[in-house]
């Protein structure tokens, strides 16, 4: 069965500065035909993709693209067909080579560089995982996992022994001895990504890997990776057409139209602030409730601590803070909610004692909760309690929040 | 009547003449000759070997090779046409003529797949070649019977060029195509890991071309059975010889003879190289594992077989 579907990770970077940058584009151009610098000139002068063609018969393929993909991070390019993701994540491994502009891997370009300068990029650092899978038919499958190591000159027991292990890695080891051909399209894919894996690059690119599988299958494939993701750490550059999609994996994502980026940032941000119209056309179906964490409507715990606070303490910092409930917690230990109306009540019948009035039994969530199961934890009128890795309160969120976000902003 | 020819006429026969009687033979005679050294050798090789073979033991052994590759029909098919052979008295012939031919198309494997596989990585080369081959294909091979007699002579081995030229063009052909059609996204993810354009050859391009280039090793093959009665008539022995002699004497008996042990020898080879073609492990796939994957959900070879 499947674990209620998310569109969030659960560790999601944000790009803090002091990642290191694996892949950067620097206003990437690529122009298909015979006179690319004519429609370069056009480009600059303002003219269209389509006014272009129109006047060189030449295909704007990407124009401007630049952007930095961190280590480990998951960049998500996603656009329409046409809009030029596969001659961007073409020109990372230097299969297209770019009109104008850098594309540096490391500190490589790989956009000016040498054939074997490349070949070397591209047996060490980059793999590439393809829409149609792109195995070799006339290998088995462990061959195929082994063929970026045999090409690296790896000798061929070090080889199976490598195979073997990406093969487990994706569930696959059973079937190393068999052919492609007689795997079902999911496990033909899991092997293209063992064969991604296997190489031992750092670098994944993946050109609309999903795409051709069915929708249960794609969903299966996709948690997959994530599971993968969590440990491997490799930095990969995802590309779909799937705005779901990219939502689920990505940690940016970059939606591409005509050959431009239209907007980059985290799902959130796109989904929140869509750059343009265009943009927001495909933002408007996406179920908000999937996109946005509970990170994204949290607020500061502003926590009693048992021994320095006293039920009269909790009232008036409660009456300050205009809030019902607050969290009481003792050093590190979370103890539990107190809700204004109890204390209120304990004061009048008893003289008030905070530790009595302490519910134990509070809903609890991390930052990386999608909105949609806090729904059910609301519910109790309690303020959630975020906790952190440490089992630390990081946060609250107040019941009310939770649907408020839900609201598309009005400018949709 | 006015002709053009009563303006102008070309002498085009006599350039020809001058060309190659003036020029190329007297020059080149002999760089031409010592091309003929390496198919001497091998000719020799094969003909001494293969007539010191009992027939007995050849027989078996082709067979068996035709069980292997075709199944039991062809085997059987190779016994009786084998022993068929022998009984009409051809044997020798037609070890003379199989291996005049395999040491022809030995040559045109090891000439054509190279400028094939040159062709498919070169649109340039491709243009160039693609007109050449057409006319080595079109041209009547009589045409250069004559000049290859002048510069190599008569015997055997000018007849096994005249058939290395006329068998030639399938197997470059096919080599080119069977290359271009490897399917782009693999060539692009043997690339992606950074094959260097030999190893994309030998692993990916070559491997998956094979079945192309196998069908043009046996369109060469057959193109080469049907020139050994033209290559008898500049010296060339064995099976041709007999259907020629036959022709020249009116005798039918003869020349039917020949001509049957050719077909029986064109079969057999055709039917070897037909299912070299033919990955391996398709061939052992039995025809009930075949049909049950057409009707089961799973597309999957190895259930069917359980
Ligand atoms: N080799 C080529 N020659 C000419 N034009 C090309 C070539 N490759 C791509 N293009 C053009 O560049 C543009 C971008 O193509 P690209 O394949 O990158 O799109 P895509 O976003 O990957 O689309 P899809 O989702 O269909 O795969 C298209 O207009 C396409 O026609
Ligand atoms: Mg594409």
């Amino acid at each position: 069965m499947h674990e209620p579907f998310r569109y969030c990770r659960v560790e999601r970077s944000l790009l803090p500065n002091e990642t290191k940058i694996k892949v950067e584009a620097r206003s990437i151009f690529k122009v298909f035909g015979t006179s690319p610098h004519d429609a370069l000139q056009l480009l600059k002068q303002g003219k269209s993709k389509d006014a272009i063609f129109e006047a060189t018969g030449d295909t704007i393929g990407v124009q401007d693209a630049s952007f930095k993909v961190g280590e480990g991070q998951i960049f998500v390019v996603m656009g329409l067909s046409g809009s030029g993701k596969s001659t961007l994540v073409r020109m990372i491994n230097g299969l297209i080579a770019p009109t104008s502009g850098k594309m540096l891997i490391d500190d490589t370009d790989v956009a000016n560089c040498s054939g074997k300068a490349l070949r070397a990029v591209r047996r060490s650092k980059i793999a590439m995982v393809f829409q149609h899978f792109a195995l070799f038919p006339h290998m088995t499958v462990a061959d195929n996992v082994a063929y970026g190591l045999k090409v690296k000159g790896v000798g061929a027991d070090q080889r199976r022994k490598k195979a073997e292990a990406a093969l487990d890695q994706v569930g696959l080891k059973a079937h190393a001895d068999s052919y492609p051909d007689e795997l079902s399209g999911g496990m033909q894919q899991r092997v293209g990504l063992a064969r991604g894996l296997a190489s031992e690059a750092e670098i994944l690119l993946m050109d609309e890997p999903f795409s051709a599988l069915d929708p249960l299958i794609r969903r299966d494939m996709q948690e997959e990776l994530l599971e993968l993701q969590r440990s491997l750490k490799k930095t990969i550059i995802f590309i779909t057409h799937d705005l779901n999609e990219a939502m689920i994996l990505g940690d940016r994502i970059a939606i591409m139209k005509d050959g431009r980026f239209v907007q980059v940032g985290t799902a959130e941000e796109i989904v929140d602030n869509p750059a343009n119209d265009y943009v927001a056309a495909f933002t408007a179906d996406i179920d908000r409730s999937r996109v946005f964490t509970a990170a994204s409507v949290a607020t500061a715990a502003e926590a009693l601590e048992i021994g320095r606070d006293t039920a009269e303490s909790a009232i008036a910092r409660m009456e300050a803070l205009g809030r019902d409930a607050l969290y009481v917690i003792d050093g590190k230990a979370i103890l539990g909610a107190v809700a204004y109306r109890d204390l209120a009540a304990s004061i009048r019948d008893n003289g008030g004692a905070l530790r009595e009035a302490i519910i134990t039994d509070f809903p609890k969530a991390r930052r990386t909760t999608p909105l949609f199961e806090l729904y059910p934890l609301a519910e109790g009128g309690l303020p959630i309690a975020i906790i952190d890795r440490q089992g630390k309160l990081a946060g609250v969120v107040a019941p009310q929040d939770v649907f408020g976000k839900l609201a598309t902003p009005t400018a949709a | 009547m006015f002709s053009p020819s009563d303006i102008l006429t070309i002498p085009l026969a006599d350039w020809v003449n001058s060309f190659v009687r003036d020029w190329l033979v007297p020059n080149f005679r002999p760089f031409f000759r010592s091309l003929q050294w390496p198919i001497t050798q091998v000719l020799n090789g094969l003909d001494g070997f293969l007539n010191a073979v009992p027939m007995i033991a050849f027989t078996l052994v082709l067979a068996l090779i035709a069980w292997r590759t075709a199944g039991r029909g062809v085997a059987i098919f190779t016994l009786i046409a084998l022993a068929f052979i022998d009984m009409i008295g051809l044997w020798p012939e037609t070890m003379t003529t199989l291996s005049m031919v395999v040491t022809a198309v030995l040559f045109c494997t090891v000439i054509g797949i190279p400028i094939g596989i040159a062709a498919a990585s070169s649109n340039r080369f491709q243009t160039v070649l693609r007109p050449i081959l057409d006319i080595m294909q079109t041209i009547p091979s009589f045409v250069y019977l004559v000049p290859i007699v002048m510069l190599f002579g008569v015997g055997m081995v000018p007849g096994i060029i005249a058939t290395i030229i006329f068998a030639l063009p399938p197997i470059v052909r096919l080599t080119n195509l069977g290359i271009r059609n490897v399917r782009g996204d693999l060539v692009e993810a043997a690339q992606s890991f950074g094959s260097t354009r030999w190893q994309m050859l030998w692993d990916v391009q070559f491997p998956l071309a094979l079945r192309t280039i196998m069908a043009g090793l046996n369109q060469t093959l057959m193109l080469a059975l049907s020139m050994v009665v033209i290559a008898a008539l500049i010296g060339a022995g064995g099976l041709g010889l007999t259907v020629f002699t036959g022709l020249g004497r009116l005798d039918v008996g003869n020349a039917t003879a020949g001509g049957v042990g050719i077909v029986l020898l064109a079969i057999i080879l055709d039917r070897i190289t037909q299912s070299l073609g033919e990955p391996a492990r398709m061939r052992k796939t039995s025809l009930r594992a075949t049909l049950a994957t057409l009707f089961s959900p799973k597309r999957s070879g190895r259930d069917g077989e359980a």
